[in-house]
């Protein structure tokens, strides 16, 4: 305990605290034991940020498959409405004929939205490469606390218990929507599906946010605190940069949602009413009479509290994206990143403007306009940073050489379809337009291009990029190429064409469209977007097979398989606890690809000339 | 791979405006625009769709142009550089000042929309109401004022007269609701708690789908009603059968 006190007063460790076993806080007794430790401790309950890393990789990519089934699941509804599904429809719905129940329907869009974006896209950016990445890459032995990371992870597991435990409650499980709403998610007898399964939704909600906030803590810690020496902040690896804006957003943002989340839980458990407004009747039942509840609550109480947590989170599952596609180009296209600075200070502009647009979500809710309007102008000047970045990493490529591996194929695909994402944002933005747009197919175009066609390419990228580092192993560049081909062109498949039917005035979260005359001849539409679905869900099994084929039958790799200069590529593949088994010292900035300095292309951090 | 990747993103590209210019030609587009504000919400929607369409082909064929000119085979080194200040402020200038002029463009008309002193005057011409899973409207009866024994009240079908302005009160018995006419350019939804002015002029007489846009149960997908817009004679003889039906049965607003 003194040598961690008196370590934190210091700025940056000593270089002599940085090799394995010698001197270096917190980690310096389980170095020491580090052979002793059994299997349990090693791969399960593990301080090891590597290994703690690769456990929220696994358990983000399981989530993941759930989630893309409940997709197919959505699609297969909006295309052929109250038909009966093949195979599968025999084991999920025997009491329904084989066929999706409204009900079903509305938890299908409910725990899609919520485990893609809690349990999939928050835990692979932050939780697997910030976990993996921020000590390697600055140089730190392991996180500035390596116990709390730990707990970190574990505090997924209630999460995950109560997510889950959700599709088994009496009904059907949580039926507001992502967004939770009140009063349609507080009041049980407004959705008779989600009694207790909306309670658990909120349990799972807050034990998500506990996690993360313990990741966040550690993550700016360790950026601040435990950077090798000579690594200043503007010689960081733009991943860096990321991953840190995206641990302060979480730390200012999560609180809210946090209070938020037990405030609904206490309006639901003990009926008060904080989102409950005087003279609710619901089923012809009044709700203060009838049901002992509190009233006078705000609806819009909640709206605003979610999206000042949800609006930045949006960034949280894109910002660590861009930092990863940035490293990605700069390696694989053999030149150094163009406009480092621009690039890290559009992160701090996205992440401070992100603070004051939640309005947005709310332009049709009946917020003062006047509250609209300033709020679209933060909103739309919020594009500003992102064209930003996307000249700059067009910058980067321009005069470069491009090698064409798996990691940038991917890198290149998220620059392609983010500027999609980014620019259809700027309908949403434009107030008058989005009294027409709003909760239509086009919102649904736009945050797929930034969450599926931008981050989750990023997160392919950086996952064929880092798996040399992880396991020391190459993966299929095959296969890796056949997987990024295939899911390119179903991924436009699936989403480009929902701007068409957003335009068209298609709505959201709609069972069966057609029961509208305006929507009836929009099945033939829907029918592509699903095929392309189920093509692009059946497409991943070349990343799954690649995946467990690498792992234990990959080429074997040395150091620095892409021959790239930041930090992590000067460790064994993989690092030993303790990460470094040398002693370092940074020169200079992460980019130095090409330089006629050295008579290689690439010029490594570490190296001194 | 240079070759697979280039046409891969030209396809994205070349898709990608020919879809939305096909797009009209199967319905797949803004449907009839029949309400007063509808036209200024079409125009400001193409005015970014031609600025956004023009950044998407120019930086998509950027992409295209470096995947293909810089991903051939070379010995030589990249170009080294770490950037370069005046393009840097040429694309944050030009594009932060073509965002101001959208942002600006939009204030007009939502303040047209929305503002107070463009709403119309004097009392509200109905009240509307949204609950699981139907729509009333109800009218103010000869009184003129709501909450009183000669209210009018329809199920499903809210009749208005065309060329006029309609302002109504917009309300709902339970959860959160949204009042959407794809065609008036129109969407506001119900908050609990909340009595929102909304107004809207429709031009053409006909009837309309009138759609819940937010989530409210299980039964929001079939959450269906109607507008239907009718000449002033016609909307007149329709409050006058409304009123005779009402009495005939005995029921009370």
């Amino acid at each position: 305990m003194k040598e961690a006190a008196s370590h934190a007063a210091g700025a940056a460790p000593r270089i002599d605290e940085l090799r394995p076993g010698i001197g270096a806080p917190g980690t310096v007794r389980e170095h020491h034991d580090h052979h002793e430790i059994g299997f349990v401790r090693k791969y399960i309950f593990s301080t090891d940020h590597k290994v703690i890393g690769i456990q929220f990789m696994f358990t983000g990519l399981v989530f993941f498959l759930l989630g893309g089934l409940m997709a197919m699941a959505i699609r297969w509804q909006l295309a052929w409405p109250w038909t009966e599904m093949p195979v599968i429809g025999r084991m999920l719905f025997p009491e329904t004929g084989r066929v999706i129940s409204p009900e079903f329907y509305t938890m299908l869009f409910t725990m899609h939205g919520t485990i893609m974006i809690f349990f999939v896209i928050i835990p692979l950016l932050t939780g697997a490469f910030g976990n993996f990445l921020i000590p390697l890459m600055i140089g730190a032995p392991d996180m500035a606390f390596p116990k709390l990371n730990m707990f970190g992870y574990w505090a997924m597991v209630p999460a995950i218990f109560f997510a889950l435990a959700s599709f088994t409650v009496e009904g059907f499980g949580p039926a507001a929507g992502w967004t939770a709403y009140p009063p349609l998610s507080t009041i049980e007898s407004a959705a008779p599906g989600s009694m207790t399964g909306q309670t658990y939704w909120l349990m799972a909600l807050t034990w998500v946010g506990a996690s993360s906030m313990m990741g966040a803590v550690n993550y700016v810690t360790t950026i601040v605190k435990m950077r090798a020496p000579g690594m200043t902040l503007m010689r960081m690896p733009l991943t860096i940069w990321a991953l840190f804006i995206a641990a302060l957003l979480q730390l200012f943002a999560l609180p809210v949602l946090t209070a938020a989340s037990i405030m609904q839980l206490l309006d639901r458990i003990v009926h008060t009413g904080f989102f409950t407004p005087t003279n609710l009747v619901i089923n012809q039942i009044s709700v203060e009479a009838d049901l002992g509840g509190a009233a006078g609550g705000q609806p819009l109480l909640w709206q605003h509290l979610f999206w000042f947590y949800s609006h930045p989170a949006v960034y949280i599952m894109v910002v660590p994206a861009m930092g990863l596609a940035s490293d990605i180009i700069s390696v694989h296209a053999r030149k150094p990143i163009f406009g480092y600075k621009p690039m890290a200070y559009s992160m701090m502009a996205i992440a401070g403007l992100g603070f004051i647009v939640w309005g947005h979500h709310m332009f049709a809710s009946g917020m003062d306009p006047r509250v609209s309007m300033i709020m679209m102008v933060s909103t739309i000047m919020i594009a500003l940073p992102s064209a930003i970045k996307v000249f700059n990493w067009l910058g980067t490529i321009w005069g470069s050489r491009i090698q064409f591996t798996t990691p940038m194929l991917n890198a290149l695909g998220f620059v392609a379809m983010f500027i999609i994402g980014g620019l259809s944002g700027i309908w949403m933005a434009a107030t008058p337009v989005d009294v027409y747009i709003h909760d239509t197919y086009i919102i649904v175009a736009h945050f797929h291009y930034v969450v599926f066609a931008g981050s989750v390419f990023a997160i392919f990228a950086g996952i064929y990029h880092w798996f040399p580092k992880m396991f020391g192993r190459m993966m299929n560049e095959t296969l890796g190429k056949i997987h990024f081909i295939g899911t390119f062109i179903f991924t436009n498949g699936v989403f480009y064409m929902m701007h068409q039917l957003g335009v068209a005035g298609l709505m959201r979260r709609t069972a069966d469209p057609y029961a509208y005359e305006t929507y009836a001849h929009l099945q033939p539409l829907n029918q592509f977007i699903s095929i392309s679905a189920f093509l692009l869900m059946g497409w991943q099994i070349f990343f799954v097979v690649n995946l467990f084929h690498s792992l234990f039958w990959g080429k074997r790799v040395g150091r620095n398989p892409w021959k790239a200069t930041s930090l992590e590529w000067d460790t064994p593949s993989p690092p030993g606890h303790g990460n470094f088994d040398q002693q370092l010292e940074v020169y200079r900035g992460p980019y130095e690809y090409g330089t006629p300095e050295v008579e290689e292309d690439y010029l490594p951090q570490t190296r001194k000339l | 791979m240079r070759i697979i990747c280039t046409i891969l993103f030209l396809a994205l590209l070349v898709f990608g405006v020919y879809t939305f210019v096909e797009a009209p030609n199967h319905g797949w587009w803004l449907p009839e625009n029949v309400s007063s504000f509808g036209p200024d919400i079409d125009r400001l929607f193409n005015l970014i769709m031609y600025m956004v369409g023009f950044f998407f082909v120019l930086t998509e064929a950027i992409l295209v142009y470096c995947v293909f000119v810089y991903g051939k085979k070379r010995t030589t080194k990249a170009t080294y550089t770490h950037g370069n200040h005046r393009l840097e402020m040429l694309w944050t200038a030009v594009p932060a000042l073509l965002l101001l002029f959208i942002a600006f463009s939009q204030m007009g008309t939502w303040a047209e929309i929305k503002f107070k002193g463009n709403r119309p005057e004097g009392p509200p011409m109905a009240e509307v109401y949204a609950s699981q899973f139907d729509w009333r409207f109800r009218y103010p009866g000869r009184d003129g004022t709501f909450g009183t024994m000669d209210d009018l009240e329809n199920a499903f079908e809210f009749v208005v007269p065309v060329d006029e302005k309609v302002l109504f009160h917009l309300k709902t018995r339970d959860v959160i609701h949204a009042f959407f006419v794809p065609e008036f350019r129109l969407k506001q939804d119900a908050t609990p708690g909340m009595t929102i002015p909304v107004w809207f002029e429709a031009n053409k007489e006909g009837t309309y789908d009138l759609i819940c846009a937010e989530l409210c149960g299980w039964g929001h997908y079939k959450m269906a009603g109607r507008v239907r817009v009718v000449s002033r004679p016609e909307y007149e003889a329709f409050l006058a059968g409304l009123e005779e039906d009402m009495s005939s049965t005995g029921m009370e607003g």
